[in-house]
């Protein structure tokens, strides 16, 4: 048995900024078989916990990092090979084992040319973009969120691909300007983007009320579509959760945003201090706490969703697909069943508001699918 | 996002909200220099350079430079704070504190109340505090708890970039008055801080890192000893939760209680005297509240109860480091009743 035959599962880097990351605990014991696909251990980054799964079949052979170890990304986390493989031929492998670890100034300094800003409909947006090629895919993020939630999807689509993920207005690094912040306004502002980026065709992927406003791009210039993917999208319904938008407009401790994170995900645990910081430094800043009053107000306003996008949905000819969490618990997964027939619906199990967050893999799988059949 | 030095932080703070708001003023010895005299204006910005540049966006009616008289700079702000203006005066280190506290004790901080409640003295009191800097006893201390044990100020000790632009402007947009205390070294520590014009709440700690094992609280400076501290000790299994309560007054009680719940285990830093400090304070409400989850004497790590020596070798000695923070951790965290 040769080392070519053994695999090795190291950090993985979800995200730009991500420098290092914590073994949380693995979900298999050594020379355990595996399948492809299959989930392996939870990785806590400074966002959130994720699942690595198994890139390939075959044996778990070693476990190297153990549970509460803190490594760089690039590093030796287990190997994973034949079942026969000999002990001795693991215990080199993992002797010989190098590092590819980016430079924490590199990849910091990365970030920051990949994120721009763009001016698209009279209002500065900042976008970061990665990958070339294709059919662009644009990501566009919900309420109270900015471009950094893609951060687990977009490495893995951005593979041959250009991506390019966005702030709205009053979101992450774009002005805090949203004017009325309604429907017209929002997809004012997307279909500037596309213009300003000089993407004429683009599978869009939206999220919550990301999705509604790439739905409404994608009813008022259908041309310029070529795939939606709506994600727990605001839309589709009436329901929403009041207390979740209300309490984000108004939340201003760290308590109180822990909460209503935690109200996001299938499990509140996997919400780190970190991401809740991350929040907290965007709800402090200058004139976000009245951005997001007014979109709260023009869509969400008195715990129901004032935008309706069913029938204008149900008339578009492009592909269109859904995914949602079975335990949302802001926007019920039921709203699903309202899309057209031939929108491809996919309900995950045991997860939240957040699939790209929770389950990033499944997520990117199939807005890849969907992207490949029509580039 | 941009990385930017404490001092950076500060000066943006100050311009940001003078652009913002008209009614804001800088007062105080040499906040520009040079005032009175042929020699050249802005010559100092500050005698640590923090509010240099203020005069050339501003004039010379908003930045205003003083006689050497803490009194007057102190009575002045106070009257203009009453009648409309937002003052922003440099007490230019704490200890000249001694020459114009009646101003802080017995004015600004009772007006609301003697008033009742029919005036606000939205006034900033921005001063240094710190050794380090071989300043010797009389430009060398941490006087917060002098300013944290009178009612009606608020007082706010920031220990980094971010947190010193944020809880200034809210410093002042708020309507009373705060004491805003600069440590001296942590001026050039650089952190990312957006461009953008910010409020962080009073009274609300900051958890500068996680862990089960023993809760440290520390300030300003101290902050980041205990980092080193704790650093240190995760590579011995000893996991530390340090909190930055980041203003003294209103303190930050529950988050610090809800930790030792946890940890049953407290070290508190503070470069401040021992006596009647924030350490004892904050050790006799956690004595008071979470006396049961205590499963070890809460340790308390601070100067001696002496002035700060001028020898370099002693102020060395006079200072909390990390190896003392550490040594702490160690005892509190293998105590065994």
């Amino acid at each position: 048995m040769t080392g070519a035959s053994l695999t090795a599962i190291t950090m993985p880097q979800w995200g730009l900024t991500m420098t290092e990351g914590k073994v949380v605990g693995w979900l298999k014991k050594p020379d355990q078989p595996l399948t492809e696909g299959e989930e392996l251990l939870e990785i806590e980054t400074t966002k959130i916990t994720n699942v690595v799964e198994a890139p390939v079949g075959g044996t778990l052979k070693r476990i190297v990092a153990e549970a509460g170890a803190t490594l760089p990304v690039g590093a030796l986390l287990a190997v994973i090979g034949p079942a026969g493989a000999s002990p001795a031929d693991v215990d080199s492998f993992v002797r010989n084992f190098r590092v590819v670890e980016p430079a924490k100034e590199a990849v910091g300094a990365q970030a920051e040319t990949l994120t721009r800003e763009i001016e698209a409909g009279g209002r500065r947006l900042r976008v970061l973009e990665t990958g070339e090629g294709g059919i662009p895919v644009v990501l566009v993020h919900g309420f109270g969120a900015d471009l950094g939630s893609w951060m687990f999807v977009q490495p893995s689509l951005a593979r041959g691909r250009r991506t390019v993920a966005l702030d709205l207005p009053g979101h992450g690094g774009s002005t805090k300007d949203v004017g009325s912040g309604d429907r017209k306004t929002m997809t004012v502002v997307l279909a500037g983007a596309l213009e300003a980026l000089g993407i004429g065709r683009a599978h869009l992927v939206g999220h919550s009320l990301g999705g509604a406003i790439a739905a409404s791009l994608a009813i008022a210039r259908p041309a310029s579509v070529a795939s939606l993917t709506l994600i727990a999208s605001a839309g589709l319904g009436a329901e929403i959760n009041r207390s979740f938008i209300e309490g984000f407009v108004r939340a201003e401790r760290r308590k109180e945003v822990a909460e209503l994170l935690g109200v996001l995900i299938h499990d509140p645990g996997a919400v780190s201090r970190r991401m809740v910081e991350d929040v907290l430094r965007y709800k402090r800043l200058d004139g976000v706490p009245e951005a997001l009053a007014a979109i709260a107000a023009a869509w969400f306003a008195d715990g129901r969703q004032a935008v309706d996008l069913r029938a204008e949905i149900a008339a578009l000819d492009i592909p269109i697909q859904a995914i949602w969490g079975e335990t949302d618990r802001v926007i019920p997964a039921s709203h699903a069943k309202s899309l057209p027939k031939s929108a491809a619906v996919h309900v995950l199990a045991g997860t939240g508001h957040m699939p790209h967050m929770e389950r990033a893999g499944e997520v990117s799988q199939l807005i890849d699918r969907v992207a490949l059949r029509e580039t | 996002m941009p990385l930017k030095s404490t001092r950076q932080a500060i000066n943006e703070a100050l311009a940001q909200e003078m652009r913002r708001d008209p009614r804001v003023i800088v007062i105080g010895e040499d906040v520009s220099g040079g005032a009175g005299t042929d020699g050249q204006r802005d010559a100092y910005g500050g005698v640590l350079g923090v509010t240099k540049g203020l005069i050339g966006q501003f004039g010379d009616q908003r930045v205003i430079d003083t006689p050497i008289t803490e009194s007057a700079i102190m009575g002045a702000a106070a009257g203009a704070a009453v009648t409309g203006l937002r003052p922003v005066a440099e007490l230019m280190f704490c200890d000249f504190l001694g020459v114009c506290f009646d101003q802080l004790l017995n004015q600004v901080a009772k007006f609301r109340y003697m008033f009742g409640g029919k005036v606000n003295t939205p006034l900033v009191v921005r001063t240094m505090i710190g050794a380090g800097r071989g300043a010797a006893a009389q430009h060398s201390q941490s006087l917060y708890q002098l300013f944290t044990a009178v009612p009606g100020l608020k007082v706010v000790v920031p220990s980094n970039a971010y947190d010193a632009k944020g809880l200034l402007i809210q410093a002042i947009r708020d309507d009373d008055p705060v004491i805003f205390c600069e440590h001296k070294l942590i001026y050039d520590l650089k952190t990312e801080v957006p461009d953008e014009a910010y409020r962080i709440a009073f009274g609300e700690a900051n958890i500068v890192r996680d862990g089960d094992d023993v809760t440290v609280v520390a300030l300003a400076r101290m902050v980041h000893f205990a980092e080193a501290a704790a650093t240190t000790l995760a590579s011995e299994g000893i996991e530390c939760e340090i909190i930055d309560p980041r203003t003294t007054s209103p303190l930050d009680v529950d988050t610090i209680v809800e930790s030792v719940e946890r940890t049953g285990r407290l070290v508190i830093v503070d470069e401040s005297t021992p006596r009647c400090g924030v350490a004892a304070d904050i050790s006799a409400i956690v004595a008071e509240q979470a006396f049961g989850a205590l499963k070890a004497p809460i340790r308390r790590v601070t100067a001696p109860h002496t002035p700060v020596p001028f020898a370099p070798n002693l102020e060395k000695l006079y200072i909390p480091d990390a190896a003392r923070i550490a040594a702490a951790v160690r005892e509190t965290h293998g105590f065994r009743k």
